[in-house]
């Protein structure tokens, strides 16, 4: 007989809300006592936002199945909306930073339709290709337009993001895309990465979830994206080139395609690490060149596969693990 | 008059392209990958031409030779390395090793080389008067060269026995298998030609703007393919006509319309091809088989 | 096999007791790798240079000035990184760096807020400065030398036609473009082409074309020597006759591995400094860079070097007031910069209510193939 504590639902909600609040509270009071130097905070933030984006391509990629190559052209677009909104407005910071935010999340969203509508007729390499272009016109059209500061890009935005927000942003984000594939609506774009014509046959709108999951995906970019304009403060559009969208796929692919948890920890461990590495900066790039082609070969899957973190169940199997030992020992024992 | 030297500024930016992208309709004809590596070939190439006259102080018909026989090399090596294991994996793995391929060479060759770029001596200097302009030899050279190789692997692709052996193994690997073609020799070939291609591409793209740096590949990569997929990928003289449409719009963009807008204009054409008639001008339709 | 480790593991324990000695710890953001590492390499090496030379010399009053320097490879994230770790964990004195615009706004921006002494040798955006008072820069503004370019066109070469070719994709020489653009107006030079191209680009023959339809006497190509020479040698062959006119990245069109520079010939550029400058200051310091790094130095050294003598200057300063150099003497070390007074190998600076230095330009004219001292203006 098996004993589970977190048997329902709702009892894993409360279970990962708690565990949520902790930290949540933890990192806020050391943010805001300077238990952490600056430089430490900083890195968090970087973090922070390195999930979302690894995240949120993971929708499009590893759930959806598809290979969009321009998801830093997303994020500038997203980087823009917020920055320009919040250098535009006087309000509060409680209330500016966070629809800055959502500003950044829209517009990053209205793109992922215009673009994904056209795009998504398109598979695999074809959709890579027209992705990595729509994300190159994004790059030159920003570089020559008038509002967006052209080739010097944009200055003097507020610096919103820090620890608290960016974790809020996290939580948000992780709860969301976890939750839309845990839904009907996460089983048809699932379907969709299994096999396409099958589940169209089925009677899923393809286009229709094809498209969704795009723009959700492109959204979260610009969330990651806002966040990214308030913590530099400054954006220049040069830095949204392919070699962004590369690094990002990077961290999707090392944690594995289809694991929210392996996108988390591989986009955590690859910021942190040429932080660690300083000094080692010029071979981090064949570094990350050689760990993507080995993982493609040895493990295409990524290191986590497809394998997700479920705090409940986490703590279930640790439990049932001692009884088990307990229980064993006890029959040895008679 | 001035139109009239667009235009040869555009075949010429045009002919290398369509030489760069016979690489990416050979290989994607072949194993069905977009070869994101393609360009950085080019990039090797044109640096081993460059240290091989430069420091080694060749002359420059036996480093141009050398180079081919390089990338020739390096493509099969690539090729045996990285793509042959995942030949049954999913497309979008292959595609990513790619890319992988792609960021390793880049870097390599920036640490090997720094990312100063070097400079490289033009090997046809010189340039002839035409009416009340100048024409350099180069841009010439450029067009005859790029012209004779593309007529020379069209023979060798429709009337060879090699160049069947290859459209046989792009039609179906296991059906060429069964006709006795030995499947990884032909694509072993495929990439060496393409790759030898590219080092010939190096040459002359060297001759025309004499600076190569590490990353200058990409780009250049980015834009042949563009031109592949709208000559319609897989198709030889697809890729001619798709490489001088892209380098003449592109000239012409910057001449008349606005030089910002060069890049936009390559991109906008891709993907107006793709939406429209996604094989391309030249291309063939593939029903999806289920 | 043991003992090795312990002896390692003591010598691991024994060195930051060693380095902890009393020194002055000065940090440098500069990109070593990527892109621009060109110009980052060159002006770590002057700073390098000078700071070895001066603690050759005894130092600030016998303490030693200790560098710390972080790669920025031109990105702003990352050169925000070297900044935070430069300030909240190796607890600088004062930051020389970063060396191109984008890092150093991002920089600029943060470092405002901890009242950080920052010191720029190169980067000439005229808003570099603007965000505090506790930001300096050692080279002229953009605006100063693109107007000072197209005036010396309008006067010394009685040239009455211009055009431009510029990198829209780049802040550097957009801003360039304008002010030359501007002044021009003025001088009564008309600019009978403007014409732009991106990063990338290595083609420049359809933008060239339609120059050389228009016939201008100087042709304004503000951008670093790499694509300047590119620019040119393509112009030429498309019978482009304007005499060039250049900027201070320009500096190294010479020195460039296997180019055929005689396109450079007649080309005027503006430039912080003369390698060929016979003053003191100027041949000793050719002649230790060349000794220690085997190359001549150019302007981005020059201004490295002129940084650390600038800073160093005023570590001194503070030091001699009795105030003890480190995380809590910052307003001293801002106050004794602003107070600067010191002939530099790139002349002689002080430094204006903004942080901008109050020098002259110098004209260099390619000449015979090698740069010569045509005249400050």
């Amino acid at each position: 007989m098996q004993r589970r504590l977190f048997k329902t639902t709702g009892s894993r909600y409360a279970l990962n809300f708690v565990a949520v609040l902790i930290t949540f509270v933890a990192l806020t009071l050391v943010s805001r006592f300077d238990l952490m130097n600056r430089y430490t905070l900083d890195i968090l933030v970087q973090i922070g936002f390195n999930i979302i984006l690894a995240v949120s391509l993971n929708l499009a990629a590893g759930f959806l199945g598809q290979l969009p190559l321009g998801h830093a052209g997303f994020m500038s677009v997203g980087a823009y909306a917020a920055a320009l909104f919040s250098k535009g407005v006087d309000l509060p910071v409680a209330l500016e930073f966070p629809l800055a935010v959502l500003v950044g999340a829209l517009t990053a969203f209205v793109f992922g339709v215009i673009i994904g509508l056209p795009a998504l007729r398109l598979h695999g390499d074809y959709l890579a290709i027209i992705t990595l272009g729509f994300s190159e016109i994004i790059r030159v059209v920003i570089q020559n337009l008038e509002f967006t500061g052209g080739a010097m890009g944009l200055r003097s935005i507020p610096k919103y993001s820090d620890v608290p927000w960016t974790l809020f942003w996290v939580i948000v984000t992780i709860f969301l895309i976890n939750n839309l594939i845990r839904s009907r609506h996460g089983r048809a774009i699932l379907s969709i990465r299994e096999d396409e014509i099958a589940s169209e046959a089925s009677g899923i709108s393809t286009t229709y979830y094809k498209v969704v999951a795009f723009a959700i995906s492109a959204a979260f970019a610009g969330v990651a994206g806002a966040l990214y304009a308030h913590y530099l403060r400054i954006l220049d559009p040069a830095q949204f080139g392919f070699t962004k969208s590369a690094e990002i796929l990077v961290m999707v692919v090392l944690g594995g395609m289809g694991s929210l948890i392996g996108s988390v920890i591989s986009a955590s461990v690859l910021t942190l690490l040429p932080e660690l590495l300083r000094g080692f900066s010029e071979y981090r790039m064949i570094v990350y060149a050689l760990v993507l082609i080995l993982v493609m070969i040895f493990k295409p899957s990524g290191l986590f596969g497809r394998y997700d973190f479920s705090l409940g169940g986490t703590i279930d199997s640790f439990f049932a693990g001692i009884r088990k030992k307990l229980l064993g020992k006890g029959k040895e024992g008679r | 008059m001035t139109v009239l030297l667009q235009l040869i500024n555009g075949v010429q930016v045009g002919a290398i392209y369509a030489l760069v992208a016979l690489g990416y309709s050979m290989v994607y004809g072949i194993i069905k990958l977009i070869n994101f590596a393609h360009g950085d070939i080019i990039m090797v190439g044109a640096y081993v031409v460059w240290f091989l006259m430069a420091r080694l102080l060749f002359p420059a018909w036996a480093a141009v030779i050398l180079a081919i026989a390089f990338c020739a090399c390096l493509g099969m090596a690539i090729e045996k390395i990285a793509y042959k294991p995942l030949r049954n994996s999913p497309r979008i793995s292959l595609l990513i090793t790619a890319i992988g391929i792609s960021f390793l060479l880049q870097n390599l060759a920036q640490v090997i080389f720094t990312a100063n770029p070097r400079m490289f001596t033009n090997v046809f200097p010189g340039s002839i008067r035409l009416g009340g302009s100048t024409l350099s030899v180069a841009t010439l050279v450029t067009i005859v060269v790029s012209v004779l190789l593309m007529a020379g692997l069209s023979f060798l692709v429709n009337r060879t026995k090699i160049g069947r052996a290859m459209r046989a193994v792009s039609e179906d690997k296991a059906t060429a298998e069964l006709m006795g073609i030995n499947v990884n020799n032909t694509i072993s070939f495929t990439f060496a030609l393409g790759s030898g291609l590219a080092a010939v591409a190096a040459v002359l793209y060297c001759c025309s703007y004499s600076q190569i740096n590490p990353t200058m590949g990409s780009m250049l990569g980015l834009k042949a393919f563009v031109a592949a997929v709208l000559g319609g990928i897989g198709s030889i003289p697809g890729a001619m006509v798709g490489g001088f449409i892209i380098g003449i719009a592109e000239s012409f963009t910057k001449g008349y319309i606005s030089s910002k807008l060069a890049d936009a204009v390559v991109f906008g054409i891709l993907i107006l091809v793709l939406l429209i008639k996604p094989v391309g001008i030249l291309g063939r339709g593939k029903r999806e088989k289920v | 096999m043991k003992r090795i480790a312990i002896v390692f593991l003591a010598l691991l324990l024994l060195v930051p007791a060693a380095m902890a000695e009393d020194t002055i710890k000065v940090g440098v953001i500069a990109p070593e790798t990527g892109n621009v590492a060109v110009y980052g390499i060159a002006a770590r090496d002057g700073v390098k240079l000078y700071i070895d030379q001066f603690n050759a010399q005894g130092g600030v009053n016998g303490k030693p000035v200790e560098l710390i320097i972080y790669d920025d490879k031109g990105d702003p994230v990352e050169a925000m990184n070297a900044y935070n770790k430069l300030v909240y964990d190796d607890e600088v004195a004062a930051i020389i760096g970063p060396v191109t615009s984008s890092p150093t706004f991002g920089v600029a921006e943060a470092s405002v807020e901890d009242n950080m002494p920052c010191l720029t040798a190169t980067a000439t955006h005229p808003d570099v400065t603007t965000y505090g008072d506790n930001f300096f820069r050692v080279c002229f503004e953009d605006p100063f030398q693109g107007g000072t370019m197209a005036r010396f066109a309008a006067a010394e070469l009685g040239a009455k036609t211009a055009a431009i070719i510029y990198n829209t994709a780049d802040a550097y020489s957009t801003g360039l473009k304008d002010a030359f653009t501007e002044a021009a107006a003025e001088a009564g030079l008309e600019i009978v082409a403007t014409e732009g191209y991106a990063t990338s680009d290595v083609d420049f023959k359809a933008q060239l074309t339609n120059i050389a339809g228009t016939n201008p006497d100087v042709l304004f190509v503000p951008d670093y020597y790499n694509t300047a020479y590119m620019i040119c040698s393509q112009a030429r062959e498309l019978g482009v006759e304007a005499t060039f006119l250049g900027v201070d990245g320009a500096d190294g069109v010479l020195s460039i591995e296997g180019a055929d520079t005689s396109v450079f010939e007649g080309m005027y550029f503006a430039n912080h400094y003369s390698a060929d400058d016979t003053g003191e200051l100027v041949t000793s310091f050719r002649a230790a860079f060349e000794e220690a790094y085997g190359e001549t130095p150019n302007s981005f050294a020059a201004l490295g070097y002129d940084a650390a003598k600038i800073l160093c200057q005023a570590l001194i300063e503070v030091d001699n007031a009795g105030v003890e150099i480190g995380p809590d003497s910052y307003q001293e070390v801002i106050d004794a910069l602003q107070a600067t007074d010191l002939e530099g190998v790139t002349g002689h600076i002080i430094f204006d209510e903004d942080g901008n230095p109050v020098k002259d330009l110098t004209i260099i004219e390619i000449k015979d193939g090698a740069y010569t001292f045509y005249s400050k203006y």
